[in-house]
């Protein structure tokens, strides 16, 4: 047994203090100035990532690989944090208007804790562990506007739902647990090698698919998010649609690939008609949709079908593309929704046909929406356009239909992005007031802008770490 | 040390241009004053990194055997069927580009401050400066670069700069069909060396052209030589179109639709010579293919003569210009094709000075004589306009090839180049060629600054910035061909492919290109300035009627695309528009009408009852237990054998 080391903690450690720390200074600091609780967030956030960043290449397991520490998991980390620095500032005059800014900044901030420990999990208790911190977290955000119905019904909805697949995923968990003896991954993956396949594992695999494919919103597991992402606060929309799922992504590769080698061959072809699945039906639900956050939550389902196309071959070069796919789909979605939430601070509208002339109002705004849907379309040069790639490469060999299926699907997508384009940049607007953009909000949305731009035109250094990270999975 | 600075630091010449042209477009665009000094500022500062860079390049023997290579990783990918796709992104300073480098800046940095002035009171003065800078990054990206694909986006930005530039006035009809003209025909012959880059990335494994290089030489390993011939023949059909060789040339006389600094710059100093460039950056592989070098030869020959004959008969100043240059860039090709890179360089950079002090000579005449163009109805213009007057004589000497200005050397070196290498025939049109451009440049100039004055113009000298460049630029098409005399040939020495070729001073093919040259300004000088009635020009346009008329109309090879297209692509097009709103259309409208009404279908699931939600998740469980049990290899056993 080796000696526990805190030191593999540092993070997690920090993250929890910074979070109970903003929650009591909330209680400390007078109303007027409690604004300011979001610039500590995030400052203390950023600290957290640069000892993230300065801990790269460090690899350890704790208590006998119960928690894993390693660049996969690291880079996980980075993300995560990113996403959540960037949700904070760019939502600050949201939030400040909504009140109860101690309770918010640190729930989000606890979300982020329980992202990490799923980063790092390396046996079942720990993975539930985090991704119950992460769902209750969730929860709390989804309705957080108290006195708005829409607010509170997400939030009921979202509870519900969210417990059933956590039972579902449960007793996934509990089943491989009865199967193998052990709660430890990298253990049950040598127990199951050597047994052959049995109809209770294939029920477990079964559960595990469902209960994680609701994290990610495949489908036909997806039915919770439009309506909670449509009636949760945009913020916590944004977050829950590029922080949990990424969360789920990273869980669902360690489990799978580093947990289940031995049954690969029997998900492998579930994984792709789900991957499937999900791209259609996230694609052309998308189609008819007038309301822009549920637009972007259809969307954000197909988005959850390309990634998954990365699990198919659960090779490096997959786990590869998960990563960066994820990694951009972060500040595409982060563009998308800071446009969109800030929209609804200044019109009170998530409407379509609100938007019209946007790009008069405010051509940074507009601009940003539009790179980022051009983005999320896979158009060159922008970011996405190499992610998919990265994607769509590793099954051209056994899964060519799946590609085309991705390829068409991305197609249709182009049609309701860019009507949003066309609504913003042709149509005359009604109010044609401009809208003044604060700072923060503006250096999000230029951050996301630019990562996407830059990203997609230069993606060798991002590929480097990706491809060092998603190494380091393979060295347990 | 400031020149070693500079060697490591050569991307800041492309960069600084590209960064004015960002800067305007954001933030200086309002205030037009501004725009014209970052453009103008951060041309010269380039060019003064440039100017170091080439010292140091030109100073050091050992960079003009090795070129010196900075390069970095732009994205790699494994495919399957090309396991390793690296591409590079990177600076190649060499003699070549190094020159290249210095002309273009240096030129730019003149004509950035020309347009100053020219463009005065116009609409749209940042954009246009804010183009011009756009087009100076992507044009010294392109010499810079070290990999064909990186040379290849340039070669496509300043193909699209040119486009934006020509139809820079867009509320001139002509101009917007020019920038239309302009813009299909390069696509077509980038089409060809597209196709020829992607070629030599599956053939050879790489785009970097010092690697081609090697593996060129020993293409055996790689290919047949079949294949080298196809892939040499396409990559020249990319020059052909930029560079404005037969039969792809149409586009260029029509350019000049654009403003005059743009026509002097683009269309006759820097990009349409990227062709040249480009045919020389890649000499490696034309070099290991004897027909594809005949090709260039010989496309470059005729392109040489067919322009000639027709700047004859124009009468429009700047479209004499413009066939000239056609001309003068086949001279470029036909070097190139008889295996003397270091003669056809040297052309092009004694013709970027020339030529652009020409045109800018050009665009001050149109500047006072409110755009009139047509040199018949100037005349006696060396009164009034002095500077412009002087400097467009150096110009018109140094391209007839009247020693010791700058043309007369470089035009020498090609035409023994030729003559050394067999080229019997091609040394003969050649020389020919140089006794019409002589006649035909002094043609124009004695028609519009000597003789008598038209009293319907009123003349008068252009601003400073317009009148410096063109003393600077005449300094040049002066001296810059004394780096390459017979005698003391330095420019051979730096810039060469191969060995130094060091034959002997051939004094009778100097002879005879002055004396070809003579006799066209002298045939000029009769027809045109002794004779003020002009009374034997217009004899001998009657007598040679139906010639004239065909060269007038620069052999009906517009009217013949024109008919090709109107035939046979608009015929085939309509039957594909038929194909196209009834099959296409119809396929493509089904599918979006499914794709809409699935929508719509999919969407009644999306009822907001949790209930129905559960019900879905588990049926969705159900689903995947069901496809789990059937598609994984045990699912045989697991249906035959039951649940154990």
């Amino acid at each position: 047994m080796m000696p526990f080391d805190p030191s593999a903690l540092t993070l997690e450690m920090l993250t929890a203090v910074l979070g109970l720390g903003v929650l009591i200074l909330g209680l400390i600091v007078p109303k007027g100035s409690r604004h300011g609780l979001g610039w500590l967030s995030l400052l203390g956030l950023l600290g957290i990532t640069g000892v993230a960043v300065s801990m790269w290449g460090d690899s350890r397991e704790l208590l006998n690989g119960m928690y894993l520490v390693d660049n996969y998991a690291l880079f996980w980390k980075i993300t995560f944090l990113l996403s959540a620095m960037l949700v904070i500032l760019g939502c600050m005059r949201y939030v400040d208007e909504m009140g109860g800014q101690a309770e918010y900044y640190s729930t989000v901030i606890f979300a982020t804790l329980g992202m990490m420990i799923m980063a790092s999990a390396g046996d079942f208790i720990t993975l539930y562990l985090g991704l119950e911190l992460m769902t209750i977290a969730f929860i709390i955000l989804v309705c957080f506007r108290k006195t708005d119905v829409k607010s509170v019904e997400a939030g009921i909805k979202y509870i519900l739902l969210a417990g059933m697949s956590s039972a579902v995923l449960l007793y996934g968990l509990s089943l491989l647990y009865g199967l193998t003896g052990s709660v430890i991954m990298l253990e049950v993956s040598r127990v199951i090698a050597m047994q052959p396949v049995t109809p209770a594992l294939i029920l477990a695999v079964v559960m595990l698919v469902a209960g994680l494919g609701f994290k990610i919103s495949a489908v036909p597991f997806h039915m919770w998010s439009p309506d909670v992402y449509e009636g949760a606060p945009t913020p916590v929309t944004s977050f829950l649609a590029m922080g949990s799922k990424a969360a789920s992504f990273a869980i669902l590769l360690r489990l799978f690939v580093a947990a289940l080698p031995g049954v690969w061959e029997n998900w492998t072809m579930v994984v792709a008609i789900l991957a499937a699945i999900t791209m259609i039906v996230g694609n052309l639900v998308a189609i008819p949709q007038t309301n822009v956050k549920r637009l972007l939550a259809y969307s954000s389902i197909a988005q959850a079908g390309y990634i998954m196309v990365g699990l198919v071959t659960a090779s490096e070069a997959g786990i590869k593309g998960v990563m960066f796919y994820a990694f951009l789909y972060v500040f595409a979605t982060v563009g998308a929704f800071t446009v969109a939430a800030y929209f609804y601070n200044v019109t009170g509208s998530d409407e379509l046909k609100d938007y019209a002339g946007l790009s008069q109002r405010s051509p940074l705004m507009a601009a940003v929406m539009l790179v980022a849907m051009l983005s999320m379309a896979g158009i060159p040069p922008l970011a996405g356009f190499v992610g998919k790639f990265y994607l769509f490469k590793t099954i051209i060999d056994g899964y060519l239909w799946l590609a085309f299926i991705g390829l068409i699907m991305s197609m249709v997508s182009v049609y309701y992005y860019l009507r949003v384009a066309l609504v913003m940049y042709r149509d005359e607007p009604v109010d044609p007031t401009p809208i003044k953009l604060p700072s923060p909000v503006a250096v999000t949305l230029i951050v996301a802008m630019v990562v996407t731009l830059v990203v997609g035109v230069y993606p060798g250094p991002l590929s480097e770490v990706v491809n060092n990270a998603a190494h380091s999975f393979f060295l347990h | 040390m400031l020149v070693e600075f500079a060697m490591q630091h050569a991307w800041l010449v492309p960069l600084l241009p590209a960064l004015a042209f960002v800067i305007i477009v954001f933030l200086t665009r309002p205030f037009r004053k501004l725009s014209a000094i970052v453009a103008v500022g951060s041309m010269a500062v380039a060019c003064f990194f440039a100017t170091l860079a080439a010292y140091g390049i030109f100073t050091n023997h050992e960079y003009i055997e090795k070129p010196l290579v900075y390069a970095t990783r732009w994205f790699s990918l494994g495919l399957p069927g090309m396991p390793d796709l690296r591409v590079d992104v990177g600076v190649q300073l060499d003699p070549v580009s190094a020159m290249m480098l210095f002309m273009v800046s240096f030129i730019a940095t003149f004509i950035f401050l020309y347009s100053i002035g020219y463009m005065e009171g116009d609409p749209g003065y940042s954009v246009f400066f804010s183009y011009l800078s756009l087009f100076g990054a992507s044009m010294l990206l392109l010499v810079i670069s070290s990999n064909l694909l990186q040379m290849f986006v340039a070669w496509e930005l300043v193909g699209l700069c040119s486009y934006l530039l020509i139809g820079f006035f867009t509320h001139k009809i002509s101009a917007r069909e020019a920038a239309k003209k302009a813009f299909v025909t390069c696509r077509i012959a980038d089409f060809g060396l597209l196709l020829g880059l992607l070629a030599l990335q599956i053939v050879f494994g790489t785009l970097n052209l010092t690697e081609l290089a090697e593996k060129i030489e020993h293409f055996e390993e790689y290919t047949t030589f079949g294949m080298l011939t196809l892939i040499a023949v396409l990559v020249f059909i990319g020059p052909i179109g930029k560079s404005g060789q037969f039969p792809l040339h149409v586009w260029l006389p029509d350019a000049m639709e654009g403003p005059t600094p743009v026509s002097a710059l683009i269309h006759a100093a820097t990009m349409v010579v990227a062709g040249v460039y480009l045919v020389g950056r890649t000499m490696f592989l034309f070099h290991e293919v004897p027909s594809a070098m005949q090709l260039v030869a010989v496309t470059g020959g005729f392109t040489a003569l067919f322009a000639a004959t027709i700047a004859i008969t124009q009468r429009e100043i700047k479209r004499i210009l413009a066939y000239s240059t056609v001309s003068q860039l086949g001279y470029m090709m036909l070097a190139l094709g008889v295996g003397s890179l270091t003669a056809s360089m040297f052309h092009l950079w004694t013709h970027a000075f020339f030529k652009a002090l020409m045109f800018l000579g050009a665009g001050s005449v149109l500047h006072a004589l409110h755009h009139k163009a047509d040199v018949w109805e100037m005349g006696g213009l060396y009164k009034k306009m002095p500077i412009t007057t002087w400097t467009f004589v150096i110009g018109g000497l140094a391209i007839a090839g009247i020693p010791p200005f700058a043309g007369f050397w470089s035009k020498d070196e090609i035409l023994v180049a030729a003559l050394n290498g067999g080229h019997y025939v091609l040394f003969a049109m050649a020389a020919f060629t140089a006794f019409l451009t002589a006649f035909y440049m002094w043609r124009m100039i004695f028609l519009a600054f000597f003789g008598e004055e038209n009293p319907a113009n009123h003349p008068h000298e252009s601003p400073w910035t317009m009148t410096l460049p063109l003393v600077v630029l005449s300094v040049g098409a002066i001296g810059a061909g004394w780096l390459g005399t017979p005698w003391y040939n330095i420019w051979g020495e730096w810039i060469k492919f191969g060995h130094p070729h060091h034959g002997p001073v051939n004094y009778g093919a100097m002879l005879l290109s002055i004396v070809l040259a003579a006799a066209g300004i002298y045939l000029a000088y009769m027809l045109y300035l002794k004779d003020a009635k002009k009374k034997r020009a217009r004899k001998m346009a009657e007598w040679f009627g139906p010639v004239y008329r065909m060269l007038y109309n620069k052999y009906y090879i517009d009217e013949l695309y024109l008919w090709f297209n109107h035939a046979l692509v608009d015929g085939t097009a309509r039957l594909f528009y038929l194909f196209d709103i009834y099959v296409v259309d119809g396929i493509v409208n089904g599918i979006g009408a499914f794709a809409r009404l699935s929508g719509d279908g999919l969407r009644v699931f999306q009822s907001g009852r949790i209930q129905n939600y559960v019900l879905i998740f588990f049926l969705g469980v159900l689903a995947v237990a069901v496809l789990m049990a059937f598609t994984g290899p045990s699912a045989a056993s697991l249906v035959l054998g039951g649940v154990k």
